[in-house]
């Protein structure tokens, strides 16, 4: 009688008449041969193809650092724009592309959170039948448009169908297309791990639905619902198409939304990056970096919100 | 404040399944009245008609009437919501809000139903707690979250958040069976004091209990799995477990089936 190796926790035994009977061995004796070699490859493999993913990674990283990093540390990086400075200057810093930035992320989250809660909201609290489905599926289609399409879609509306002018708002309207599936999606998910018994209790005190949605369920959801909306933000602050196609950039700062050029990060970085000249490159490098880091930083409060305030139960 | 419940020719369905079948009742005001049965022979579901929760479901519908007193809870004038005001209902495993602090939790119900004055809710949380026999335990504490409570005391602590909207019925669905022997001798004994204010129905898959803390018992049970759940018998529970009429219930209690 031998015990063959299956690669599992059962063992085989060849019984006299030679048909296999499988038995349950529960754990225990010594991992077979067999099994810790692949055990073994299958570890190798996965460290590798690790290995493989960060080189890029730190790659990018680190030159990013190397030349973008003393751009942070002059003086004038976080306080002046480059009004008046030509890409032979050195000097003048990236706080209106900072500030463009950080104003059509705002614009587009004042926009895109409301829309794509309720629907959330819609979906796992109310919605049945076609009209949900409908909804869910156009909300997969939105996750699959690329930016540029979506910057082309207003461009289409906005300055070739109404005649308006490429405006931070425009931008905004833009990024709203593609952070509302993001935050759809992601509120989705948190309502849906609101237990149950949460709301048929509440239901059970004579609360009405929507009551219990606002005053119970949301509140229960709330970080996860932040942290979704920190991640999309994240998500649309980086993007470049919709800059370049309603974004033009200026040398100034500018904070209005509803005329005139607005700068932003990836636009400072596109203008500069066609210069030849060492401060110019600088710029971009600088640029980039600061962008990085804007991102990271909304990363890494989404993912504290997340730990700190996981849907308790 | 107690009120009698009067079922007639109910059946109860989860779209085109039906669940329970031509249950003809009366709970008496006052008093605890008990279900036992197999599981899944549809205590649960029948026991969510009695305050609408049913229909929460998707697809759940229900055919007959409930009267509380004179009303019908099933009539097109009758708000579900409100039904759901004067019948509460404690669930079988403790379901504080998790927000939410110990106070915060009993005071929900009258929060949400828009009672602000903060002198009136002090004094109803903490009436409730008592009457929960929960108050001695968590005085100290009130502004702590409830879910860091023991399971026992999150139980009595969603007893008190039912009793402080002051339903006339309370509603239990094995409220003990997610708990230890001493918190189910607590929550006993505070059923006991509850009756004298409530009408309370409980469920309990837990025969001794249904003994101990009720004067009448319901017996429900299901002729085969995929068949409606029917009520055998109901009596007083002395009678149910000394001399039942029937033969389904005689087996069941003594043990030789469920
Ligand atoms: N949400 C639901 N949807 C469909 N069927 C259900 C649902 N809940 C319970 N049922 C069915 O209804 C029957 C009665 O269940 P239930 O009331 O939970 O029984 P009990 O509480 O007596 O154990 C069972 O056949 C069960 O499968
Ligand atoms: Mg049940």
């Amino acid at each position: 009688m031998t015990i063959v190796d299956t690669g599992m926790d059962t063992a085989v035994q060849e019984t006299r008449d030679g048909s296999a009977r499988r038995r349950l061995t529960s754990g225990l004796g010594p991992k077979a041969a067999g099994r810790r070699v692949r055990d073994e490859l299958a570890r190798v493999v996965m460290w590798l193809a690790f290995l493989v993913a960060l080189v890029p990674l730190v790659w990018i990283l680190g030159s990013v650092l190397v030349k973008g990093g003393h751009m942070l540390f002059e003086s004038t990086w976080f306080t002046h724009s480059q009004r008046n400075i030509t890409s032979s200057d050195v000097g003048g810093g990236a706080i209106h592309a900072i500030q463009g930035t950080l104003i059509q992320g705002a614009a587009t989250a004042l926009m895109a959170v409301p829309i794509g809660v309720f629907t959330a909201i819609y979906l796992v609290e109310y919605g049945r039948g076609a009209l949900a489905r409908a909804v869910s599926f156009m909300v997969d289609i939105l996750t699959g448009v690329p930016s540029i399409v979506a910057a082309l879609f207003i461009y289409a509306v906005w300055v070739t169908t109404f005649g308006f002018q490429r405006v931070g708002f425009a931008v905004a309207l833009s990024l709203v297309l593609l952070m509302v599936p993001v935050v759809v999606r992601s509120t989705e998910e948190m309502l849906k791990l609101v237990p149950n018994e949460l709301r048929e209790a509440s239901y059970a005190l004579g609360v009405p639905k929507w009551k219990t949605i606002a005053r119970i369920v949301i509140p229960t959801a709330f970080s996860g619902i932040v942290t979704g909306v920190l991640l999309g933000l994240a998500r649309i602050m980086g993007e470049t198409a919709p800059l370049l196609i309603l974004g033009p950039y200026t040398k100034n700062i500018a904070t209005n939304l509803f005329s005139g050029n607005m700068a932003t990060l990836p636009t400072m970085i596109n203008q500069d990056r066609v210069e030849a000249l060492q401060p110019a490159l600088d710029r971009v490098w600088g640029a980039a970096l600061t962008l990085i880091l804007l991102i990271l930083l909304l990363n890494v409060v989404g993912r504290i919100i997340a730990r700190f305030g996981a849907v308790r139960t | 404040m107690a009120k009698r419940i009067d079922v007639k020719d109910l059946n109860v369905y989860y779209g085109a399944f039906k669940a329970v079948e031509d249950v003809t009742m009366t709970v008496e005001p006052r008093s605890v009245t008990a279900f036992i049965g197999p599981s899944g022979c549809g205590k649960s579901t029948f026991l969510r008609t009695l305050n609408r929760m049913h229909e929460v479901v998707p697809g759940g519908r229900v055919e007959g009437h409930v009267m509380l007193d004179d009303q019908d809870l099933y009539s097109p004038k009758v708000d579900p919501v409100a039904v759901r005001r004067t019948v509460g209902m404690v669930f079988q495993r403790p379901n504080p809000f998790p927000t939410m602090s110990i106070f915060d939790n009993v005071a929900a119900g009258l929060r949400l139903n828009g009672l602000r004055d903060k002198k009136r809710l002090a004094e109803r949380v903490e009436t409730s707690l008592r009457g929960a026999h929960l108050w001695n335990e968590v005085k100290d504490r009130l502004d702590k979250p409830g879910a860091g409570l023991s399971g026992g005391q999150q139980q009595r602590l969603c007893i008190a958040r039912a009793i402080a909207v002051r339903p006339s019925v309370l509603l239990m669905d094995e409220p003990c069976s997610a708990l230890d022997p001493i918190s189910t001798q607590a929550i006993e004994d505070l059923i006991g004091t509850l009756k004298s204010d409530y009408t309370i129905v409980i469920v309990t898959h837990n025969m001794q209990q249904a003994a101990r803390v009720s004067d009448r018992t319901a017996f429900f049970n299901l002729a085969a799995t995929g068949r409606p759940g029917r009520l055998v018998e109901m009596d007083d529970t002395q009678k149910i477990f000394s001399n039942p009429t029937q033969r389904a219930t005689e087996d069941y209690i003594s043990g030789r089936f469920g």
